[in-house]
């Protein structure tokens, strides 16, 4: 597949200036689109993420503002501009800083885990040519990428001086670094089976032979491991230990008012996108259609379902599935302490990641 | 209702009250709390703290009952109030609260309690207000303590 | 149980928390000073007297009249229990004999406001724990109970509506109609509870076996109401010392029996509550049914005037066993009140029975023992 970066270096070659100058120019076009990508998705599950929780607990979620003069009021898409009335309230915010915090680390933090989920966004392809940047190390830079946000959360809770604040960054740190391991065991998985680190050559393999998640009951397994791990990556109850609302108020984000604590909020959605998508990608069959499930033949007709337009629904589509359970599960069960979270993670995920690993070896050489 | 246990054993200390409550001197009771305790009378419910108006008396009543016979008990203390009470927070622990309490709203000291210091009232108020002589004091902390509407209108 | 290892070889300090009077998980402003090793508590010293707002020191210038609207703002989350209890207390000074629809009216109050405050109670517990569904769904069903309330007196949350003597006034047409449509509702509604949040996987393990009070612990540091019954003493004043016209009812009495973990956990106390619940419905049927006809207000004296005595009046609520001991004089006003709360000595056992436990466990052990500081501090 064409990277869109290759793509607009192409385009635009018939300008007379030295490569690389063009290569910086061509890459803020994306890096934009990435952006945007981002803030939209942050309204768009924000509001989900309140009409979600409200129908679950049986009331009605925003109702009032509407958007050029569409309110909704009681119908499900009821309230549909308070997303923009709340980010334009989060942008003129006061910003309050505690006095003995620490006044440059605490503005760096929030920084550092946008940067950790930005640069995540290169490797993703949306659709069968739409990736920013063609890797053919794919996954492995996804995963490596996705650790740099712990740095972020450490430095939050550090920076802010207050004891509840530490405690949600070091619990923090101790879930997400451990959660990472199953989470590559599984993806292990994943390449071992189709034979390459390309996001695209995943895609591939899965379009000859069929979804990842039916072709074995390990990979069956392997992608519930995946599934649970990535909700404890993200912090998403049960187990939000970290910004555990009954215990620490808002555990590491506390001190946090205004601008950056709306950016904490934009890089922790836009992490349950990035982690839904690669989810979507590596199991459920990424941006082919539900046609391709089993690998039964396909009459010609059908064949435009699989096309590169079509595609990038049919991916967030299951994305969106992806992040509607992720939300699901917040709003029904209780959260995890903090040593059971542990155990779940060494005791019970690591060794089955491992015995499936081994068992699916097994039986990519019987099969 | 009440039991008769106490004031058969004390006979010569204790003197027996209208509603069958059971009146001690308060340096007895020291023993007579151990007795109360090894009679079976472990749940005590509640202390409270009077101020009879004349000559400078407090009193205390205890309210005991037995979990197991389903008897009550009442003891009543009246002492003058620079006394010292012997404190029973060690052996019925829900007496530490109840005693703070007591030492907080009517200023009355417990001898041998683990940690005696206000409860309900800031740390640094001076006074015990339950006290029927008691009254506001002008200023707290540098405020001026309202007496009447003038203040705020 | 986690141990706390010598760290002397170390030189770890303790560290002192404070779980400050504004949190979301304390239940009111109550102040509570942690000592921890790591996540490890070592010794809770709980501070209050925040919301201390003079209860009896007020009740010495006020009539016994008076008295009635102040007692329904020391638990408001149970006022009517207050209400009850206070009546009880002053019909004992005063010797009166109530006609038996007031005595009804009354046991009907008290069951719906108990039900009232066990939602709260187990929606509260659910939300500390972190399911927060749960809460909305009880706080739902809770202002349907809110809506009876308003049609027989007015009000929402305080009452003022039980006397000495008697009832302010009699109860609205409509009213065992509305109350037995409600009880046909919300008897289903505690299945979808138990589904939710009792026989979950994640609950039971956060709450089973965490906060473990020992019977005689539990005895001396003179604990009552569910969190005593989830110890595994079947103590209930309404069965063991019957006031008010409970004798009539047949109910049982819910025990702790250490089904999901050790007797006398948080689970357990979470349960009882689930199960009084059930209990409560019951005697409200029967109740519902059996009520008389008469005038409510006949036996109320014009003026309020009891004889020089004492008396110590107990009386079950959702939270224990609260009691009233007054001292009176001869005249009409008190010359000492004094409320004898049950969250105050259950909040007292806090440092008991959680030491050794996390900082998150902290908090289930606090939601599970249901303390509301308005009674506490009066």
């Amino acid at each position: 597949m064409t990277s869109i970066v290759d793509y607009l270096l192409n385009l635009l070659s018939f300008i007379e200036i030295d490569t690389s100058l063009l290569l910086i120019f061509v890459i803020l076009i994306p890096g934009i689109g990435l952006f945007l990508v981002m803030t939209v998705n942050a309204m768009v599950a924000v509001y989900m993420e309140r009409k979600v929780s409200a129908f679950m607990q049986d009331r009605l979620g925003p109702m009032e503002v509407g958007l050029l003069g569409f309110k909704g009021g009681k119908k499900f898409w009821g309230g549909i501009g308070q997303t923009i009335a709340d980010a334009i309230k989060l942008l003129t915010k006061e910003d309050i800083v505690p006095d003995n915090a620490d006044k440059k680390l605490m503005l760096l933090a929030p920084f550092i885990i946008f940067i950790g989920a930005f640069v995540t966004f290169v490797a993703i392809p949306f659709s069968e040519n739409l990736v920013v940047s063609d890797f053919n190390i794919g996954i492995f830079y996804i995963m490596a990428m996705s650790s740099v946000g712990v740095i972020g959360i450490i430095l939050a809770g550090w920076s802010s001086n207050n004891k509840w604040s530490l405690y949600g960054a070091m619990r923090a740190a101790a879930q997400i670094i451990s959660y990472e391991i199953p989470i590559g065991l599984s993806l292990l998985l994943v390449v071992i089976v189709a034979g390459s680190l390309n996001l695209g050559d995943i895609v591939q393999w899965q379009s000859n032979h069929r979804w990842f998640i039916l072709h074995s009951p390990f990979t069956f397994i392997a992608f519930f491991i995946y599934f649970i791990s990535v909700v404890a990556e993200t912090n998403r109850t049960p187990f939000d230990i970290p910004e555990a609302e009954s215990e620490l108020v808002a555990g590491w984000m506390t001190e946090y008012s205004g601008f950056k604590w709306a950016i904490f909020f934009l890089s922790e959605y836009a992490n349950m996108l990035i982690v839904s998508i690669v989810a979507s990608i590596v199991f459920l069959g990424g941006w082919l259609s539900p046609l391709a499930i089993l690998n039964i033949g396909i009459p010609e007709k059908w064949m435009f379902l699989d096309g590169p337009i079509l595609g990038f629904f049919w991916l967030m589509i299951k994305a969106m599935f992806l992040i509607f359970v992720m939300m699901w599960f917040r709003w029904t069960f209780p959260r995890l302490r903090v040593d059971q979270l542990m155990y779940l993670c060494w005791k019970v995920f690591i060794p089955f990641a491992l015995a499936n690993l081994f068992f699916v070896s097994i039986w990519e050489l019987i099969f | 209702m009440n039991d008769n246990i106490v004031s058969d054993k004390f006979k010569e200390k204790c003197t027996l009250l209208d509603n069958g409550s059971i009146m001690i001197d308060f340096n007895d009771w020291e023993s007579i709390s151990q007795f109360v305790y090894d009679s079976g009378f472990d749940y005590l419910m509640c202390i409270t703290s009077y101020d009879l108006e004349s000559d400078d008396t407090l009193g205390l009543a205890y309210n005991f009952y037995s979990t197991s016979e389903k008897k009550y008990l009442e003891i009543r203390i009246e002492f003058n109030n620079k006394e010292e009470i012997f404190s029973i927070a060690n052996i019925w622990r829900t007496a530490d609260w109840h005693e703070r309490e007591a030492y907080d709203l009517m200023g009355i000291l417990f001898k041998g309690h683990p940690d005696l210091k206000r409860i309900l009232l800031p740390d640094d108020w001076e006074g015990h207000p339950l006290r029927k002589d008691w009254e506001e004091p002008e200023y707290y902390n540098g405020m001026p303590v309202p007496k009447d509407k003038s203040y705020w209108e | 149980m986690y141990k706390i290892l010598d760290k002397s070889i170390i030189g770890a300090d303790e560290m002192v928390l404070n779980m400050g009077p504004q949190h979301p998980s304390t239940h009111g402003v109550l102040r509570l000073k942690i000592i921890t090793d790591g996540e490890i508590v070592s010794h809770i010293e709980p501070i209050i007297g925040y919301l201390h707002r003079c209860f009896e020191k007020h009740c010495e210038n006020l009539s016994y009249e008076q008295i009635v609207p102040f007692t329904d703002r020391c638990d408001y989350l149970a006022a009517m229990h207050m209400g009850h209890a206070y009546s009880i207390a002053v019909e004992k000074l005063l010797d009166i004999e109530l006609p038996q629809r007031v005595e009804y009216i009354r046991v009907i109050m008290s069951e719906f406001q108990r039900i009232a405050s066990h939602l709260i109670a187990i929606g509260a517990f659910g939300l500390d724990v972190g399911a927060i569904t749960p809460f909305t769904w009880t706080l739902r069903d809770r202002e349907r109970i809110l809506d009876l309330f308003e049609q027989v007196t007015g009000a929402r949350l305080l009452y003022n509506y039980i006397w000495p003597g008697g009832l302010a006034h009699d109860l609205p047409p409509n009213f065992i109609r509305n109350s037995i449509d409600f009880l046909d509702y919300f008897e289903p509604q505690i299945i979808e509870y138990d589904n939710l949040l009792t026989t979950n996987k994640i609950f039971i393990e956060r709450s089973a076996d965490v906060g473990v009070m020992p019977k005689e612990v539990a005895i001396n540091y003179g604990v009552t109401g569910p969190s005593l019954r989830g110890s595994g003493i079947p103590f209930d004043l309404r069965k063991n010392e019957p006031y008010s016209i409970y004798d009539k009812f047949d109910f049982d009495v819910p025990v702790g029996e250490g089904k999901m973990g050790t007797i006398g956990d948080s689970w357990d106390r979470y349960y009882v509550r689930v199960l009084e619940m059930k209990e409560s419905i019951k005697i409200l049927r029967q109740a519902l049914s059996q009520i008389p006809d008469g005038d409510v207000q006949s036996a109320m004296p014009k003026k309020i005037r009891p004889k020089k005595g004492e008396v110590y009046s107990r009386y079950e609520t959702a939270r224990g066993d609260v009691g009233f001991y007054i001292r009176s004089d001869g005249k009409n006003i008190p010359t000492r009140l004094k409320m004898r709360s049950p969250a105050y000595c259950n909040l007292s056992v806090l440092n008991e029975i959680s030491a050794g436990w996390m900082i998150s466990d902290v908090i289930t052990i606090l939601g599970s023992l249901d303390i509301v500081l308005g009674e506490i501090d009066r």
